[in-house]
């Protein structure tokens, strides 16, 4: 089984060359994240305040921020946050979203109206100020950020999961289970689920760079993870007192958001085209 | 058509109260007390109950939320729990500069974004696609916070052609024009790699329509297929998209407002939400619904233009 | 003649399409508007008609795939439509289906093996692992496929070997009935031929009943014993197939075997058409429904639906035949 979806991956990746660059920053990214405690050189909360705002030198690779901190530990160390904050986020809202759009799917009727309503008035936010609400109601903490940004996105997902299963669960083999015997939950999450797959993962990849691009925004707001803790939008709102002064304070994250975003966006769209059979046909 | 409008409005109504309910609820759920807020600790327990009277909280939920939503619908939004100036006041006092932004941006990228877009489509797979397609990519993996700040670094600080200060003289046209450049041309960006793409993709669908071999294969001239054929009928997804960005907007707008230092309907949302100026979101939000339903209808509206289907329906 | 092991009487399913919210007038299909047969031990009972007559809807309903809104279906003593739960499943077990598209009427993400393991799992009709993976190989063999074929995925089957694997499934749960729905029509007509062959083979072998529901008379003439004809949601004729072709009694049958190809030399040359198009169900003609195309059609045609009547061992419902015609 495993080997089945590894060989599909793979098919599906050698077709679109852009995926590969996509997918080789992103595991650049994550690959500088996971070995933080190692590359990161010094510690990112270390203050020195005879060393502020010094610009990049052989010592600070990438200067210092007001407070002396080392930028391009703090940028390694940011990552993670970056990175587990989306991850996190999408999966549960992959997880509950998608199920919410199957089960809705495939039940139909009345109950499958009211729901998908009421995932259209979520929707009828844009991401942002969803988060932005949401964030300000709970408090902001890493949690409440994986939650507010979870539940921006879980609307699209509902509604990803189910256009598919609303096709699916009216092909024969549907019926065939019926026929069987099989009881529904089997039917939904056994059948359907593994046909809707495909569509929901592509929706994963490219919803993952809304969420970092979420997690940065509000960071930058001052709406995102508590400091000291680095955060890349977090550094960007700091470095933005001092502009004039040390521009690169500025620099650096944004350059590194920008690569996490438009990596995330050529690995999602590599893969819907992919898999795209109208785009596969021509 | 008015009756177009009108069935349109109408089927906008339950979505319309759903959000506003959404709204009420959370609104409601900010945990801490209105009256307290604006009073402060010292107050004594008759003053507290003498405001929570006038603001209307003390009633039950269901008259409050009745109260609600028959003032929504008549206008009446309320007022401010900081300023105590009515809400309405307070937005039509920022309007002006957040349409200013967002027109100008949504033209940008429209004047852009569909001769790219178009061009793309036409020369699809060739040097001039792949330029197209990776740099609308990195413009749409632009966060509008990012690139503004870029924006603001070269041009306005390092090259000071623009202002780093934007609040516009509204009377003064040459300084409304002059410090809107910076701010339109970052979300203008986004706007801009987002049409292209979409009008990219809808022109390739309708290329490879029948309709339209046929009309290439009776010899009808290329460039006339596209303007007659080709294009009205790509417009249609472009259409829904713009009608969404303008809803998408506000988010990005609160972003180019921090950063450029303008004043707008993002700003004055932030700060409500930071001075817990509860009657303020609510206004704010009841607002920000109507603006997606006329947004809507508006689309809906240059969908009967364009496709003439529509309107029978 | 042993006793019936299914009877249906005024099996009804009507769709209400429109009205309501949408734009469109509602309207009512009277998909199976009240009919009744009975099956017999290990016999094959066909049903015949044309595109929208309804079959396809009355064989589900019997199943229950289709919830029916009104009408009778007795199995073996049982009641299928007051069933429910574990009752139910164990009339799952006995009554099975075939369906007529090979290529969606399997999961294209399961293995064959799988497939056919897992309604024995479900219902609990092996005791090991092992016991479930022999049982997956003598189905297999039974329906004359390779025993690799359990490791493999549908899309590397032709069509009429995904037919075999679907009637393999079916097997699988022990089944007394089977509702064949036209299983064969997808197929090339040699692939037909053996398919029928198998399913001719395992009725002998396992002492299956069929419901078989087709629009090939030829077809069901080979497989069937005794046949209905439907026609807009009504049975119009019912009979032995030797019968029913050999001397049609209803002008519409006779219009259906008159068109269907016979390899007879002798009739080469007389070819009739079908005359006109089935009406829409949603709207069918008042009083005999076939009246619009019946070369026999009468006043009385037009006005009142012919009475069922009983002519020899037959069910025929015309007026052409019935207590007030000839």
């Amino acid at each position: 089984m495993t080997m089945r979806i590894l060989a599909r991956l793979l098919q599906v990746f050698g077709t679109n060359k852009t995926s590969w660059v996509g997918l080789g920053i992103f595991a650049a990214i994550c690959a500088m994240a996971l070995l933080a405690p190692w590359i990161a050189g010094s510690d990112p909360l270390e203050q020195d305040i005879i060393a502020k705002l010094r610009p990049p030198s052989g010592e600070h690779w990438f200067g210092t921020d007001e407070f002396g901190r080392d930028v391009y530990a703090r940028l390694v160390w940011g990552a993670r946050i970056s990175l587990s904050v989306s991850i996190s986020a999408i999966s549960l809202a992959l997880v509950v979203g998608g199920t919410i759009g199957l089960v809705s799917g495939y039940v139909g009727g009345r109950f499958d109206m009211l729901v998908m309503q009421a995932m259209d008035v979520i929707l009828s936010f844009p991401a942002l100020i969803l988060g932005l609400i949401i964030v300000a109601l709970l408090g902001p903490s890493q949690t409440n950020l994986i939650v507010a940004i979870a539940l921006t996105a879980m609307a699209p997902f509902a509604r990803i999961a189910r256009a598919p299963t609303l096709i699916v669960k009216e092909r024969q083999f549907v019926e065939a289970g019926r026929a069987l015997g099989f009881g529904h939950a089997r039917i939904i999450f056994v059948h359907v689920l593994p046909n809707i797959l495909s569509e929901v993962l592509v929706m994963a990849s490219l919803w993952m760079a809304t969420a970092v691009r979420v997690e940065a925004s509000l960071s930058f707001i001052g709406l995102g993870v508590r400091p000291p803790t680095p955060t890349w939008g977090g550094m960007i709102r700091d470095g933005f007192e001092n502009i004039l002064d040390a521009p690169w304070l500025c620099i650096y994250p944004g350059l590194a958001i920008l690569a996490l975003i438009f990596s995330l966006n050529m690995l999602g769209d590599g893969l819907r085209d992919a898999t795209d059979p109208k785009l596969r046909g021509e | 058509m008015l009756w177009y409008v009108a069935k349109r409005l109408l089927a906008a109504m339950p979505t319309l109260v759903a959000v506003l309910t959404v709204v009420f609820v959370i609104v409601r759920i900010i945990p801490g007390d209105p009256a307290l807020t604006v009073l402060g600790d010292q107050a004594t327990p008759q003053a507290l109950a003498a405001l929570r009277e006038k603001l209307g909280i003390d009633k039950p939920l269901l008259a409050q939320y009745l109260d609600f939503i028959s003032a929504a619908l008549t206008g009446d939004l309320g007022r401010s729990l900081v300023s105590g100036r009515p809400v309405i006041n307070e937005v039509v006092a920022v309007l002006p500069h957040t349409l200013d932004l967002t027109i100008s941006s949504l033209v940008l990228g429209t004047v852009l974004g569909v001769p790219l877009g178009v061009w793309a489509a036409l020369r699809r797979n060739r040097l001039a696609d792949y330029v197209i397609r990776i740099v609308s990519l990195v413009g749409l993996s632009f966060p509008v916070f990012v690139s503004g700040i870029f924006l603001l670094m070269v041009f306005a600080l390092h090259y000071r052609l623009f202002p780093v200060i934007g609040t516009a003289n509204l009377s003064d046209l040459g300084d409304r024009t002059w410090k809107l450049v910076l701010p339109t041309i970052t979300l203008g960006l986004v706007m801009v790699a987002y049409i292209t793409r979409v009008t990219r993709s809808a022109m390739l669908q309708v290329l490879s329509e029948d309709y339209v071999r046929t009309a290439r294969a009776k010899g009808v001239p290329a460039r006339l297929v596209i303007r007659r054929h080709a294009l009205r009928n790509a417009l249609i997804p472009v259409v829904t998209v713009v009608g969404l960005y303008l809803g998408i907007n506000i988010g990005n707008s609160v972003l180019t407002e921090i950063v450029f230092n303008r004043p707008g309907l993002g700003k004055v949302i932030v700060t409500a939400l930071n001075q817990r100026d509860y009657a303020m979101l609510q206004g704010l939000m009841v607002i920000y619904c109507f603006l997606i339903v006329v947004t809507n209808l508006l689309t809906d509206l240059a969908y009967g233009l364009i496709d003439p289907r529509v309107k029978q329906a | 003649m042993s006793d019936p092991v299914l009877t249906v009487r005024g099996l009804r399913k009507h769709f209400a399409t429109g009205g309501g919210l949408s734009r469109a007038a509602a309207v009512t299909v009277r998909a199976v508007d009240g009919i009744g047969f009975e099956v017999r031990a290990g016999e094959a009972f066909g049903i015949v008609g044309e595109s929208g007559c309804g079959k396809s809807t009355a064989g589900r309903a019997i199943l229950r795939l289709i919830e029916p809104d009104a009408g009778e279906i007795v199995y073996r003593g049982q009641d299928v439509r007051a069933a429910s739960g574990a009752a139910l499943r164990a009339l799952r077990r006995r009554l099975q289906i075939v369906f007529q598209d090979p290529y969606s009427s399997l999961n294209p993400r399961r293995s064959i093996g799988r497939a056919l393991a897992e309604p024995i799992e479900v219902h609990g009709l092996a005791a090991s692992a092992q016991e479930v993976r022999a049982r997956v190989a003598s189905l297999l063999d039974e329906v004359g496929l390779p025993a690799d074929a359990a490791e493999r995925y549908p899309h590397e089957f032709s069509g009429g070997q995904r037919q075999r694997i679907g009637i393999a499934r079916a097997l699988s749960v022990e089944p007394e009935l089977i509702v064949a729905d036209e299983p064969v029509s997808a197929l090339d007509v040699s692939i037909q031929a053996q398919v029928l062959e198998l399913m001719r083979r395992l009725q002998a072998q396992r002492g299956l009943s069929f419901v078989f529901i087709a629009h090939d008379l030829g077809v069901v003439r080979y497989f069937c014993q005794r046949v209905a004809v439907m026609y807009l949601g009504r049975i119009v004729e019912m009979g032995t197939a030797a019968e029913l072709f050999g001397d049609p009694l209803h002008p519409y049958t006779r219009m259906l075997r008159d068109a269907s190809p016979v390899p007879d030399p002798a009739l080469r040359g007389r070819m009739p058409r079908i005359e006109g198009e089935t009406p829409s169900p949603a709207n069918p003609p008042s009083g005999c429904h076939f009246h619009p195309r019946c070369p026999h059609a009468m006043p009385a045609c037009r006005e009142r639906y012919p009475e069922e009547t009983r002519v020899g061992g037959r069910m025929v419902a015309c007026h052409l035949h019935g207590p007030g015609g000839g």
